[in-house]
């Protein structure tokens, strides 16, 4: 019953099949080169543009019960490391997107929430969410996508309370410091409200996000059906050890949506390469991004977000690393 | 009166402010339009998420990108 829904419904098996017998019927080779790609590219555009507006709709649905503002008050309720993992988990559900990181930071700041534990929040909050969960299971498997998750709440955690113990809290800007305690009536939201949220964000994410689906699956494309198996086995592969450490460093300055990177991971994973250089590239690209970093540079001084890119790449490639070592207990 | 954008420059806050704009030239409201960048002034008035839109120093919607007939409303 589980293996019908995540190869039929989350992985869309039959849509797969669907366009290989159109293409064939159009006279396309699809187990050639050219017609191979075009299979792949079809497939995933179509099964990742589905699966986003779904799951986007779904989410933002529930995340419409989570604004900050409540997210906010409920950390307030808990003190040390019961704080950290609230803020990893409340991470995953609260909507969030790197231009709110400031006022979000300020208004955590000022209710008088430690350094840590919005730490913890800015970890999670775009490396796991409940999008990334359900994608990974279309794609990776139930187990994958669990463990992922469980690790990137790990990293949260163990990296705000690094944070906290290491007493920074002069590295945070003046003016977020000096904030004022503000509290903002809350707007009772009636469930049509939420749906129409729910509605806009989905379509406004499928917007933004479809030249980089676009990108990524022609990557994955050209990964696929043109990039020699030896070769992406070789450099990603159980042949070099380091290859955690390639796909983070080449992850991190770059800036996409996980709905971007899935199929690169996807094709690179068919290819060779293994579970934990895959799930640390996919983690390096969400969580660290150079536009991410620059709007944090205006919150923080230097020596804080050193620290902050520190604690993430390396929770990021021993992710990697531990993944790779239990690979084969989890397909 | 006055109506306020309030975001950091990242393009949902670009757009509410091409909405408000429209909304205010549709009903001819008689409205200054600011556009607040400045993360100190937003997080001073206690808001968590952009983009953000205040009517006469009263906020009127977080997190949202308004379409121009929802701003009109409020502008009446």
């Amino acid at each position: 019953m589980w293996d019908f829904v995540q190869e039929q419904i989350l992985g869309m098996k039959w849509l797969n099949t669907l366009i290989g017998n159109l293409l064939t019927a159009s006279g396309l080779d699809v187990s050639g080169r050219i017609g191979g790609s075009i299979h792949f590219f079809l497939y995933d555009v179509i099964k990742i543009v589905i699966l986003l507006c779904v799951l986007i709709f779904f989410i933002s649905f529930i995340q419409s019960y989570f604004p900050p503002e409540r997210t906010k008050k409920i950390l307030g309720k808990f003190h040390g490391i019961g704080a950290n993992i609230t803020a990893a988990l409340l991470g995953t559900v609260t909507p969030f997107c790197s231009c709110s990181s400031i006022p979000l930071f300020m208004g955590f700041t000022s209710a008088g929430l430690p350094l840590g534990v919005t730490f913890s929040f800015l970890i999670s909050s775009p490396m796991v969410d409940l999008g990334s969960l359900v994608l990974l299971m279309s794609i990776f498997g139930a187990r994958v996508a669990v463990v992922y998750v469980v690790l990137g709440l790990v990293i949260a955690v163990m990296g705000g309370t690094l944070i906290e113990k290491l007493h920074m809290e002069d590295q945070v800007e003046d003016f977020i410091r000096n904030a004022k305690q503000i509290d903002m009536p809350q707007a009772e939201l009636t469930v049509k409200d939420r749906m129409r949220y729910a509605a806009e964000q989905a379509a406004g994410t499928l917007k933004k996000v479809f030249p980089y689906i676009l990108a990524g699956v022609g990557i994955g494309a050209v990964i696929h059906n043109w990039i020699p198996e030896d070769f992406i086995a070789g450099f990603l592969g159980t042949g070099n050890p380091f290859g955690v450490i390639i796909a983070t460093a080449v992850g991190i300055p770059m800036y996409a949506d996980i709905f971007g990177c899935i199929p690169i991971a996807e094709a690179l994973l068919a290819k060779g390469a293994r579970l934990g250089v895959v799930l640390s590239f996919m983690m390096g690209v969400t969580t660290l991004s150079l536009p991410s970093m620059i709007m944090l540079k205006k919150a923080v001084k230097p020596r804080l977000l050193g620290m902050f890119t520190a604690l993430c790449t390396a929770g990021i490639i021993i992710v990697g690393y531990f993944f790779n070592a239990i690979e084969h207990l989890l397909f | 009166m006055n109506v306020k954008v309030l975001g950091g420059g990242c393009s949902k806050c670009e757009t509410l402010l091409s909405n408000v704009k429209e909304a205010v030239a549709s009903t001819g409201a008689d409205a200054d339009i600011e556009y607040i960048t400045d993360f100190a002034v937003i997080g001073s008035y206690g808001i968590m998420s952009t983009p953000a839109l205040m009517i006469d120093d009263r906020i009127v919607s977080v997190g949202r990108v308004l379409k121009s007939s929802e701003i009109e409303k409020l502008l009446r």
